[in-house]
């Protein structure tokens, strides 16, 4: 028996109190979410989108194929600014990821329901993000061909990694993050992925997803073991939030360079990383709510709950700024004092310092007010301000340290070639493909959890 | 295959092709003609050859097919009819090689501007790879210069010219011989009245004789000499002051004031090694030693000697004269004084320098820079017999070139000939006259009168092109000669190889001169001293001795006792225009252009500027300003009534209203790498001028130029830079009375934790008996970059090119940091810092390398493994000193270094790796002469002594600046210099640990002008 799929009509902003429009119940949320997936036209802009997203990807697979032909010597590194924009973007990408895990993790511990209608967003978002993050460290290797010698693989060559480098950590912290973020995110979707297996039409999508919902039937036990379970990735991935961009931080911090060797590293790159991630989230799920009519399942208390969030964190970081520019007076370093000095006024960067403190410190303030806060419009814009701002911190930080360091006979300038752009650019087209395909293949929100939270949302009102 | 392109000889086919034995196939004609086209054809075709020397330059099986292709395609390309040659089988070997074992080590010498200084030549298995000081001669003490180190690399250029050519076509040396004894006979007839020969300075013994018998067989032939680099002002000098010419010898050694006035003695020109080595002696401070010399300098154009002065003066070089004249009468000497300076400290300097050389009883020196007008040399002779110095720090012998004369009277004379249609039959030997002569000669068009013209060199250049012969020269490295050193002592050329590409000696065409073809250069140089009388006793051993030891010992020319004829003639105090002056100079590295093939000079940072890869107007700062300009905008330059333009190099120190333009660049066909960089200076050269002169027009043009220096990519951030240089510490500098006071300054002025005060444990366990360290004694280094290229030679560093350098990828293992101290930026005090691995005892790059790829030896090496780098560049960034370098391309295989030539490859030091993309690499302290020391000690049971290894940098150093050894050992002399309290580590308080230490510079500035 074919189903009837009904399409609901959003497009209506909800502001009551509860978490979840009042045109949803049991049904409507189901009918309203799977028909993302099962309806059978597809609508010309996700073709455009997708192929926007897929050049970029072709950009992506040049910039791989020239890079690892010719070498890195094709991006505008030198001596001494041996890291460039290969790892300021590793690091954006990594520190956007940070988003989906607090979201499913730590709001889930803390019993934050109504990141139900977001986790999932955001969840493919840290993936895809993480994706785009791990193509950095290997692609920036002389010998990319040979990364894996970093991991501890037995072999007949007596190679084991170097146990005090920051880049081993690396690898165990990014690739476990992976790895958990995956399990957690397709875990999530078991019970979605069978009420799609439950509700498609086209045999060859029934198996499909039937393949994937793993044998999910909905039973008590499944249920039973399924939030166990999930309340004990959770559990993993909470660690997993504060380690994975400590462990990045480590990268600078371990160091001695003027500018990477401070100690407020760590949580000052977790801060950052959750506050580059909400601002990712609000920039991805405000045009796909307005596009998709999704205004009542991701409604503007979510929209204002997330600004909430960008803003507290935002001023960890502000307070992570002022305690380098205070530290590298007080330590009465004079490597210390020339660093903060050259990055503010006298070196050639002094420009990105300001825009930087443009973006991640003034630009928030206007969080303050309770207007703004709800504007899907002004979040949009402030959103892409802060993912500007952010990936100008790693700029700050891995350039003007490494151009200005001990020797001034060393001294050299960097910037960006066309090929340090186009890899840049070829994972932002990367990160759009996988985000509009998941978009049409996958329940975007957690159907079973937007359930769980509905008779709640119905009594607040 | 094209056809066109080279054209064919015909002639020079058939008689080849009836030259040759029993049945002979052939396919075409270009086969015959062996013509280069044909090769890169066949390579073409079948490129397995190529790709195959390619993939692996420095196996011992490919160098030897290489070498037995060689031999085989000598046989097949050869011209004449051959000996029977039996080729013999490695069974018995020659005597003292032993493959893979030990290179050895022959005598020879390398040859700049005629002089000769001597060298050892590194061989493996029959292969030069390395030049090093030849210890025992007087020129050299074991030290070289940039462009000795640099040679190696010329003798393997591929763009060496590899045949004769005749009319633009390939010929042979036979048919040259056919065609030039039918026009020397026609010379002959008339007494050699179209007969000229030009050549550079000639010292040679044997050339010279060979060029007197040709003159006395032709007695209306002309024998010319010029070098562009030449010393006519020393020569015209000596004439005035003596009446006759002499050669100047100065020991610095035993000078305790120096006045150097426009001359960088200490780092160009003849024995400017050995005064290198000699002023460093006097400036031991580091082992103790309190007695100094002092040096003032006043100089046009900032000079490695002007860096290591204590008193420097930026002064025109037109002004100098008045300087000197100024000095000559305050010491009492009857001439016209100087015109009263508008700048007042010259006065003030003139007293000071006056009454400290009058203090000196005879121990004091004035010199002269090769630039000046032949009256301040005069004044210098009268000024430094009136101080007693001669006999004590200055002597004079006759002259050792062969034939003394004014070059540039002597190419004008040539010209002239040439413009009156006299000459018929030119040669010009080893020489580069169409480029390098003044334009205002127009050489070129008077050349193309001659009916004849003959050229030989080392490339087709220029000249080569516009001559009716080229023969290409056996490079030294191939060649059988002799040349005098700066002393006279007669030092011996022999050969390392055989010819690469058939080139003939100068000797051998001289031969062919005289009517002698086919005799080698051997018998020649041999026959010469058989013959000439100077030998006593036997002959074969005097010769083995003089070849086995590279000279002939105590051949140096005595001392004639000279005295000043009138200082009358020494004329009036010319009136110097306050316009702006123009100054030409040897370029520091590629010299007058002879040595712009060279990657490795191109690629080397020209002291103070730091230039590469090109040369420019060096404007002082505020020159600079009055113009509007700054670095790289293009000025427009009018001087004798031609024009060039070049861009603008802003250089400190540098004196005003003058602009230095180096010479040697703009070569229009000097090789791959030598053609169309840089501007050519010569353009703006004319006769009367050789070497400054006033009236020149500088305007901006409004374009811009990209210039590429090593250093001060950007001068944003200059403000800062002293007040951050006095935080830091990087150079130390103190005087001798603050020394004396208290000598502890150097070491208080910047913080060095003490060991046991970190928190970290010292986990190193420095178990061998060797803990290696290095000094590096900033009292003694002037910064002349002889290191860097000897590294470079040493360690197989690639050349990166001028873009490279442009985006901060040079590649040298150890560089040359100059800093800058004092307030006036026209005149600030100069430092170099020589900045090699400082092999850190507590290493940030070794904890940082996730794979283990730079390591820590027991004897305190930081070792780089380069199979086991990925090239996350990580250590690079954490190095504070910022001496690592990455292979961001396959270096080793671009254009710069010409190795698609298989011929290039072997000049690569079998001993070391070539490294490839994506691997960092750094100063190694020269880990395989630890090694072979290392392997020797284990073979003998016996320790390594002091001084068993010594490092490429410390070995080629002309000051011995250079100190490596055993810290361990307390009696080394590396250890008794970290014992002196002027040690200090760079960077120390950031608690690296740094193995290289430096000695801190101690000034010895006179009182009365430090006020």
């Amino acid at each position: 028996m074919s189903q009837q799929v009904r399409t609901i009509q959003g497009g209506q902003e909800y502001t009551g109190p509860g978490v979840v429009g009042p045109e949803y119940d049991n049904t409507t949320v189901t009918e309203k979410i799977s028909n993302l997936v099962l309806r059978k036209d597809t609508e010309l802009s996700w073709f455009a989108g997708v192929a926007i997203g897929a050049f970029g990807g072709l950009i992506l697979l040049v910039s791989v194929t020239y890079l690892v032909l010719i070498g890195t010597g094709i991006w505008g590194l030198n001596v001494p600014v041996g890291w460039g924009f290969a790892i300021i973007n590793f690091v954006w990408w990594i520190g956007i990821g940070h988003a989906g895990t607090l979201i499913s993790a730590i709001l889930h511990l803390m019993q934050q329901s109504w990141r139900n209608s977001i986790n999932r967003f955001a969840e493919a978002m840290t993936i895809f993000a993480v994706m785009c993050a791990g193509m950095f460290p290997l692609l920036h290797v002389g010998r990319p061909w040979l990364a894996y010698w970093l991991m501890p693989l037995p072999n007949t060559m007596a190679l084991w990694p170097q146990w005090r480098s920051p880049l081993v950590w690396d690898v165990f912290a990014v690739s476990t993050y992976f790895t958990v973020s995956l399990i957690f995110w397709y875990m999530g979707m078991i019970p979605d992925l069978g009420t799609l297996r439950d509700r498609a039409t086209n045999p060859y999508l029934r198996q499909l997803f039937g393949l994937l919902s793993m044998g999910w039937r909905g039973a008590t036990s499944h249920w039973a073991r399924y939030e166990k379970a999930y309340l004990i990735l959770a559990g993993l991935s909470t660690p997993l939030v504060l380690s994975v961009h400590s462990v990045v931080s480590f990268d600078f911090a371990v160091s001695l360079v003027p500018g990477w060797h401070t100690t407020v590293f760590p949580p000052y790159f977790v801060a950052g990383a959750v506050y580059a991630g909400f601002a990712m989230v609000l920039t991805c799920t405000i045009p796909v709510r307005k596009y998709y009519g999704l205004e009542g399942l991701i409604t503007i208390r979510h929209l204002e709950n997330m600004a909430k969030v960008t803003l507290a964190t935002g001023y960890i970081v502000i307070y992570g700024y002022a305690m380098e520019a205070f530290i590298s007076w007080y330590s009465a370093s004079p490597y210390e004092g020339f660093m903060m000095w050259n990055r503010m006024w006298s070196g050639p960067y002094w420009w990105s310092y300001w825009m930087l403190l443009f973006c991640n410190a003034f630009s928030i303030q206007f969080l303050w007010f309770k207007k703004l806060r709800r504007s899907p419009i002004f979040l949009w814009f402030l959103s892409l301000i802060v993912g500007v701002g952010m990936w100008l911190e790693r700029f700050v930080i891995v350039v003007t340290s490494l151009a200005r360091d001990y020797l001034p006979s060393s001294w050299d300038v960097y910037s960006g070639t066309v090929w340090d752009w186009s890899l840049y650019i070829g994972t932002i087209g990367f990160f759009i493909m996988m985000m509009f395909l998941f978009i049409r293949f996958l329940p975007i929100i957690p159907m079973s959890e937007m359930k769980m939270i509905l008779p709640r949302s119905k009594k607040a009102e | 295959m094209k056809s066109t392109g080279t054209q064919l000889d015909i002639e020079a086919i058939r008689q080849r092709l009836e030259d040759s034995r029993g049945p002979k196939y052939w396919q075409s004609l270009e086969e015959l003609s062996d013509t280069d086209d044909f090769h890169a054809f066949m390579n073409k075709e079948f490129p397995q050859h190529i790709e195959e020397v390619n993939a692996n330059p420095v196996s011992r099986r490919n160098f030897l097919k290489l070498m037995g292709a060689s031999v085989a395609l000598a046989g097949a390309s050869a011209c004449t009819k051959q000996p029977t040659e039996k080729i013999l089988p490695y069974v018995k070997r020659p005597e003292e090689i032993i493959p893979g074992n030990k290179p050895l080590f022959y005598a020879s010498a390398h040859c700049m501007g005629g002089v000769a200084s001597g060298i050892l030549v590194e061989s493996h298995m029959a292969r030069p790879t390395k030049i090093e000081g030849n210890p025992d001669h007087p020129g050299s003490l074991g030290a070289t210069d940039v462009f000795a180190q640099a040679s190696i690399l010329s003798l393997y250029d591929p763009d060496r010219s590899q045949a004769v050519i005749r009319r633009g076509r390939i010929s042979t040396w036979d048919v040259f011989i056919n065609e030039i004894s039918v026009a020397l006979g026609e010379q002959s007839g008339k007494q050699g009245a179209g007969l000229r020969i030009l050549t550079e300075t000639v010292t040679s013994p044997t050339a010279a004789a060979q060029i007197n018998s040709i003159l006395a067989a032709y007695p209306q032939a002309k024998w010319h000499q010029y070098d562009p680099i030449h010393r006519d002002n020393v020569r015209e000098g000596t004439r005035l002051a003596f009446g006759r010419d002499a050669t100047v010898r100065y020991m610095v050694e035993k000078a305790n004031v120096i006045l150097s006035l426009d001359s960088d003695f200490l780092a160009s020109g003849p024995g400017a090694v050995r005064y290198a080595r000699d002023f460093a002696s006097r400036r031991n401070v580091g082992e103790g030693d309190m007695d100094m010399n002092r040096l003032y300098q006043i100089e046009s154009t900032p000079t490695a000697t002007g860096s290591i002065a204590d008193h420097r003066l930026p002064q025109r070089a037109s002004d100098i004269e008045s300087i000197a004249r100024s000095v000559a009468a305050g010491l009492g000497l009857q001439v016209s004084p100087g015109a009263t300076s508008s700048d007042a400290s010259v006065a003030q300097w003139v007293s000071a320098i006056v009454a400290d050389l009058q203090s000196q009883n005879g121990s004091g020196l004035i010199v002269v820079g090769d630039n000046q007008p032949p009256v301040v040399h005069a004044l210098a002779h009268a000024m430094n017999e009136a101080l007693g110095n001669v006999g004590n720090t200055i002597e004079y012998t006759r002259s050792i070139e062969a034939s003394p004369v004014n070059q540039t009277s002597s190419l004008r004379d040539l010209v002239q000939d040439m413009a009156d249609e006299k000459v018929d039959l030119l040669f010009v030997i080893d020489a580069n006259p169409v480029y390098s002569s003044p334009a205002g000669l127009d050489f070129r068009t008077q050349m193309n009168k001659v009916a004849l013209r003959i050229h030989q060199g080392l490339y087709r250049d220029e000249t080569g092109e516009q001559c009716h012969w080229h023969i290409p020269q056996a490079h030294a490295l191939e060649s059988w000669g002799d040349a005098r050193a700066y002393d006279g002592t007669v030092t011996t050329i022999q050969p390392m190889i055989a010819p690469l590409y058939g080139g003939k000696t100068d000797t051998e065409l001289l031969s062919v001169i005289a009517g002698q073809a086919g005799k080698k250069s051997y018998d020649l140089v041999r026959e010469y001293w058989e013959n000439s009388g100077a030998v006593s006793g036997e002959f074969e051993a005097y010769w083995q001795n003089s070849i086995h030891n590279g000279f002939v010992r105590d051949s140096r020319l005595l001392a004639v006792n000279l005295r000043i004829q009138s200082v009358a003639e020494f004329g009036q105090t010319p009136n110097v225009s306050d316009d702006m002056e123009v100054i030409f100079a040897a370029d520091p590295t590629v010299w007058d252009g002879r040595h712009a093939n060279s990657g490795w000079l191109q690629e080397l940072p020209k002291p103070l500027t730091k230039l590469t890869w090109d040369n420019a107007a060096l404007l002082a700062p505020s020159t600079a300003e009055q113009l509007d300009v700054s670095n790289g905008d293009v000025l427009e330059i009018t001087f004798g009534g031609n024009t060039i333009q070049a861009p603008v190099w802003i250089l400190p120190g540098h004196a005003r209203n003058t602009t230095t333009l180096h010479l040697g660049y703009g070569r229009s066909s000097g090789g791959r790498i030598a053609t169309g960089i840089g501007f050519n200076a010569y353009a703006l050269r004319n006769p009367s001028n050789s070497w400054f002169g006033t009236g020149a027009q500088v305007s901006k043009t409004g374009e811009t130029y990209d210039l590429y220096s090593t250093q001060d990519h950007h001068v944003v951030d200059l403000e800062g830079l002293g007040q951050m240089q006095q935080e830091r510490h990087l150079v130390r500098e103190s005087d001798l009375a603050e020394y004396q006071g208290d000598h502890d300054v150097i070491h208080d002025m910047g913080h060095d934790p003490a060991a046991e005060l970190s928190m970290y444990p010292d986990d190193h366990v420095y178990g061998g008996p060797n803990a290696w360290g290095m000094v590096i004694d900033l009292n003694k280094c002037n910064g002349c970059n002889t290191c860097t290229i000897a590294c470079q030679a040493e360690n197989n560093i690639s050349v990166v090119g001028k873009d490279e350098v442009g985006n901060g990828r040079e590649m040298h293992w150890i560089r040359l940091d100059r800093y800058y101290a004092g307030n006036d930026l026209d005149d600030p005090r100069t430092f170099n810092q020589p900045v090699p691995c400082m092999q850190c005892e507590d290493a940030p790059c070794e904890l940082v390398c996730p794979v283990g790829a730079t390591v820590h030896t027991k004897e305190g090496l930081n070792d780089m493994v380069y199979n086991r780098c990925v090239g996350t560049r990580y250590c690079s960034n954490n190095c504070p000193y910022k001496v690592r370098r990455f292979n961001f391309y396959l270096y080793i295989e671009n254009e710069f270094n010409l190795s698609q030539e298989p011929v290039r490859q072997m000049a690569y030091n079998p001993d070391v790796t070539v490294r490839s993309r994506g691997v960092m690499e750094k100063c190694t302290y020269c880990t395989q002469r630890i090694s072979a020391a290392r392997i020797s000690s284990k073979i003998s049971d016996l320790p390594v002594k002091d001084g068993d290894v010594i490092t490429a940098c410390q070995q080629a150093c002309p000051t011995q600046a250079i100190t490596f050894g055993n810290t361990k050992d307390r009696s080394s002399k590396v250890s008794r210099l970290k014992a002196s309290d002027l040690n200090y580590g760079m960077l120390a308080d950031i608690g690296t640990k740094p193995r290289t230490t430096y000695l801190g510079r101690i000034r010895n500035p006179n009182p009365t002008l430090e006020a």
